[in-house]
């Protein structure tokens, strides 16, 4: 930055010329490699999913008794589990689940979670405190317990999948944005907002929460993986996804029960759960510093 | 033999945008029981120096690139780390500059106390404590021994700064460096603690470093003192020498700025223009070339619309300033009215039933008027409510009681919508302009966005009134699409005047706008403030703990004393005879350069 002052009449050359924070925020994404690779692995993930089991035979309920567990061969390219299933069929099925339910769930808890703190933690006092009791209700229930009487009341139903996780990420999220609010509100920028005369709304969405997205983005990329074994755990309950379709929690789950002797039943679901969170931390931490525009712009 | 001898210290930091020279090639010494002061603008290396000499600065980014400082025969850039921690809180103490955060809160004093005593003395815990005690009572903490388990929290700023003081000088210690020390604090605490370290300094027959940015504060305590500026040393000399005599342009520029030195109702000189990059190497005249331009001309020379600001001000007026005409013929209609305003914060305790078990009196009562034109100069110590008031009249903090009129209109009966209609009439410059912008918008939005709120101009008109905005308080439009982090504390002090301008308010609340700002650019953004209040025929009220830039801006001043105006009068009328001893008190306390000059 040079301090030469400059004839204002160039103004409006100059205006047209400034670059927008979101373009500045994608050449920012594009230069860390890390981030990048990771974007692209999951891109790659979600495409195989989605694409993959058009183009093999094997379907994820296809049965062969006789067969059994088999390591990895040319016609099983990652083996089959014990009832002579394709596991890369499964994997890829799985996927689909998994991937979808993961960023749905998260995409709810992160809806309600960054809504909801953000107001209790914006208007404060009693408001807050009844809110924020509300969220320490929520928490004490035991989550087995909620989840059953989800299904006594709705029956089984993969909606209710996304309800019952998307119920319960969102408290923290909750807990985390409100307290970085309150942190924010003290600040003198959001004094000069209110001074300035600016509706709550806008005081919200346009000053405070940009401000607080760098642990809303960290705790969402947690989240994502934290609902993906949840998703096992209710299957496992009998709620999520019903054998033969499989997910990646289930493929996991049996894997582990399975892997002394069978080591690629849990290897192959484990090593491409860890691939995608590893992705999905990468791809966060880059877009935190990504839409940070403090950060160095070189 | 110096007591400490600094040789060609560099201390660089390595960043991604390149190196930067924060010490560049540094020699001074320190004799045994003198006093010497290190002066500069921040940013000009005199805290690296210091923290340097202590290795407290984090490597990397920071490496000592070359230098030697010997301190009684070991150098303590090149000694092992052990050495350098048997002399660290033992030979050298250091004290910070806020004593806000540099005493633990979780740890009594007694406990912070004497833990340099067990660590570098073979001391029983007894016979330590009976020293931090005495050291206490030294430092003049009243009832030492009975606060002695205390813990920070409980201590005022200018305590706990005593505390500190007396944990760096418990192991006597036979050099103390002190980092802004006085800085965060009141003007009359900041004289008490001067006091003390220039009696404890005799007492002990130590040496101290004392590094400040106020040049007023240096008259008064040191023996030498030496110039920072872009991470060298530029001048050094007797402290009498410094001032009679300056040397370096620099030097004479930075006194020309003090506020305090300068005739009231004048332009306050300033020094135009930016420091060096310390990023780019730059040759000696390179680095003089800031102040070539002839003293008279050169805030004009490259401030071109403050300089248009004077220009039309002086077909109204007289040149030379004084009084401003406008005051003195038929009174302006009153723009700001405040009865007796009252702001009480309840002090609650219990669970989940609050009871209210006190009131805090924040604002008790205060009454005054501003018309139409004048600036009300607000003065008062920390505590003293000039804050909440500030607040209270933007509708910011409720109003306990009283009544809030701008121009006859009153706020704290007001709805919703007649508040947001009035605050166009009335906004505020806060006090941190690195906390009072958005840092996630550009200057751009952010002086947009109360253009589209309010709806003041079509949104086609946009740009344009943005970009005048930024011509209006001097800075140029090609900033507009940077971020509020890429720029100097000044400039981002002009960013948030000009935001406050968008609404073409009629008052203007300027809550100690220029005190987190150093001395040159101090002066810049009173001069601004100054103009912009008679071309755009505002009314302001300027709040600031710093008597002196208060005098140079106003036409009245009110002294604020917890929560209450305890005197109102004519700017010079306060100044020349103050009526209340809190006033009298306010006033003595203020380091002054001319008296020092004789005394010592």
């Amino acid at each position: 930055m040079s301090s030469v002052v400059k004839e204002p009449s160039a103004v409006s050359a100059d205006l047209e010329r400034g670059s927008s924070p979101a373009r500045d925020a994608w050449h920012r994404l594009r230069k860390n490699r890390l981030a990048v690779a990771g974007g692209l692995m999951l891109l790659v993930l979600a495409v195989l999913c989605i694409a993959g089991p058009w183009f093999l035979r094997a379907t994820y309920q296809e049965q062969n008794l006789d067969l059994g567990a088999t390591p990895p061969s040319a016609a099983h390219w990652l083996g089959t589990d014990t009832l002579g299933r394709d596991l890369l069929v499964r994997l890829l099925y799985g996927g689909r689940i998994s991937i979808g339910v993961g960023l749905c769930a998260t995409l709810v808890a992160l809806t309600i979670g960054v809504i909801y703190g953000a107001v209790a933690g914006y208007v404060g006092g009693k408001a807050d405190a009844v809110m924020m009791r509300l969220v320490d209700i929520i928490y004490a229930l035991p989550f087995t317990i909620f989840v059953i009487l989800l299904m006594v009341f709705f029956g089984r139903n993969i909606i209710l999948l996304f309800v019952a996780i998307g119920a319960v990420e969102w408290l923290t999220m909750a807990r985390i944005v409100r307290g970085q609010v309150m942190t924010l509100k003290k600040m003198e920028f959001i004094e000069a907002a209110q001074a300035l005369g600016y509706g709550h709304a806008r005081i919200i969405f346009r000053h405070l929460l940009p401000n607080a997205l760098g642990p809303i983005i960290v705790y969402a990329t947690l989240t994502i993986p934290a609902v993906m074994l949840l998703e096992a755990f209710l299957s496992f309950l009998g709620l999520g996804v019903q054998p033969p379709m499989s997910s990646w929690g289930t493929l996991i789950k049996d894997g582990a029960e399975k892997m002394e002797e069978f080591w690629w039943l849990l290897v192959f679901p484990g090593g491409i759960f860890s691939l995608t969170l590893f992705s999905l931390n990468f791809l966060g931490d880059g877009l935190r510093d990504a839409l940070d525009v403090r950060a160095a712009k070189d | 033999m110096p007591l400490l001898e600094v040789t060609d210290l560099r201390t660089y930091f390595h960043t991604r945008r390149g190196v930067y020279r924060a010490v560049d090639g540094v020699s001074f010494s320190v004799e045994k029981g003198e006093i010497l002061g290190i002066v500069g603008e921040s940013g000009s290396g005199k805290s690296v120096t210091c923290s340097t000499l202590l290795g407290l600065i984090p490597q990397p980014p920071g490496r000592i690139e070359s230098g030697k400082a010997m301190f009684d025969g070991t150098d303590l850039l090149h000694c092992s780390p052990a050495a350098l921690r048997a002399i660290r809180g033992r030979r050298i103490a250091m004290i910070f500059q806020d004593p806000m955060t540099s005493l633990n809160p979780y740890l009594r004093i007694s406990e912070q106390l004497i833990e340099p005593l067990l660590i570098h003395e073979k001391i029983s815990p007894a016979d330590a404590l009976a020293r931090g005690l005495a050291m206490l009572e030294a430092v003049g903490i009243p009832n030492a021994a009975s606060r002695l388990h205390s813990y920070p929290h409980e201590f005022s700023g200018g305590m706990r700064q005593r505390v500190m003081i007396a944990m760096a000088l418990i192991t006597k210690p036979d050099l103390l460096i002190a980092d802004e020390p006085t800085t965060a604090l009141d003007v009359t605490v900041q004289a008490q603690i001067l006091e003390l370290l220039k009696k404890l300094q005799r007492e002990l027959g130590m040496a101290v470093l004392f590094i400040t940015h106020d040049l007023a504060v240096v008259s008064g305590l040191c023996d030498r003192v030496q110039v920072m500026y872009a991470g060298r040393i530029v001048e050094s000399a007797p402290t009498r020498d410094i001032f009679t005599r300056p040397q370096h342009p620099y030097t004479k520029a930075l006194q020309r700025c003090i506020p305090a030195l300068q005739e009231k109702g004048r332009e306050l000189f300033t020094i135009p223009g930016m420091p060096p990059d310390l990023s780019k190497p730059f040759t000696e005249a390179e680095l003089l070339q800031r102040f070539e331009l002839p003293p008279e001309t050169a805030p004009s020379a490259l401030m071109p619309s403050v300089a248009a600001v004077y220009d039309r001000r002086e077909h109204g007026s007289t040149s030379d300033g004084g009084h401003r005409p406008p005051l003195q013929g038929k009174p302006a209609e009153i723009a700001l009215e405040v009865r007796d305003v009252k702001t009480h914060f309840p002090i609650e305790s219990g669970f989940l039933f609050k009871r209210q078990t006190g009131t805090v009196k924040a604002v008790d009562g205060i009454s005054f008027e501003v018309r139409r034109g004048e600036v009300l100069g607000l003065v008062g110590e920390s505590g003293s409510g000039k804050s909440t008031l500030s607040r209270a009249i933007m509708q910011l903090v409720p109003v306990t009681a009283g009544t809030v009129l701008v121009s006859g209109r009153d706020l704290t009966a007001a709805s919703a919508d007649e508040i947001k209609a009035a605050r166009r009439d009335l906004q505020m410059v806060f006090q941190d302009p690195f906390a009072s912008l958005n840092p996630r918008l550009t200057v751009y939005a952010a002086l947009a966005e109360p253009l589209l709120v309010h709806g003041v101009v079509p949104p086609a008109e946009v740009p344009a009134r943005v970009a005048r905005l930024m011509e209006q308080v001097g800075l140029p439009a090609r900033f507009l699409q940077k971020y509020p982090h890429e720029f100097s504390g000044g400039q981002r002090q002009r960013i948030a005047i000009a935001r406050a301008l968008a609404l073409e308010p009629k008052v203007i609340i300027a809550d100690e706008p220029v005190s987190a700002l150093d001395v040159s650019i101090q002066a810049q953004i009173l001069n601004l403030l100054a103009g912009l209040v008679r071309t755009m025929d505002l009314t302001m009220i300027f709040i600031a703990h710093d008597l002196s830039v208060v005098k140079h801006i106003s036409d009245r001043i009110a002294v604020m004393h917890q929560g209450r105006i305890v005197e109102l009068g004519d700017a010079l009328d306060v100044m020349e005879r103050p009526q209340h001893p809190y006033t009298r008190t306010l006033i003595s306390a203020i380091p002054r350069i001319a008296e020092q000059q004789t005394g010592r």
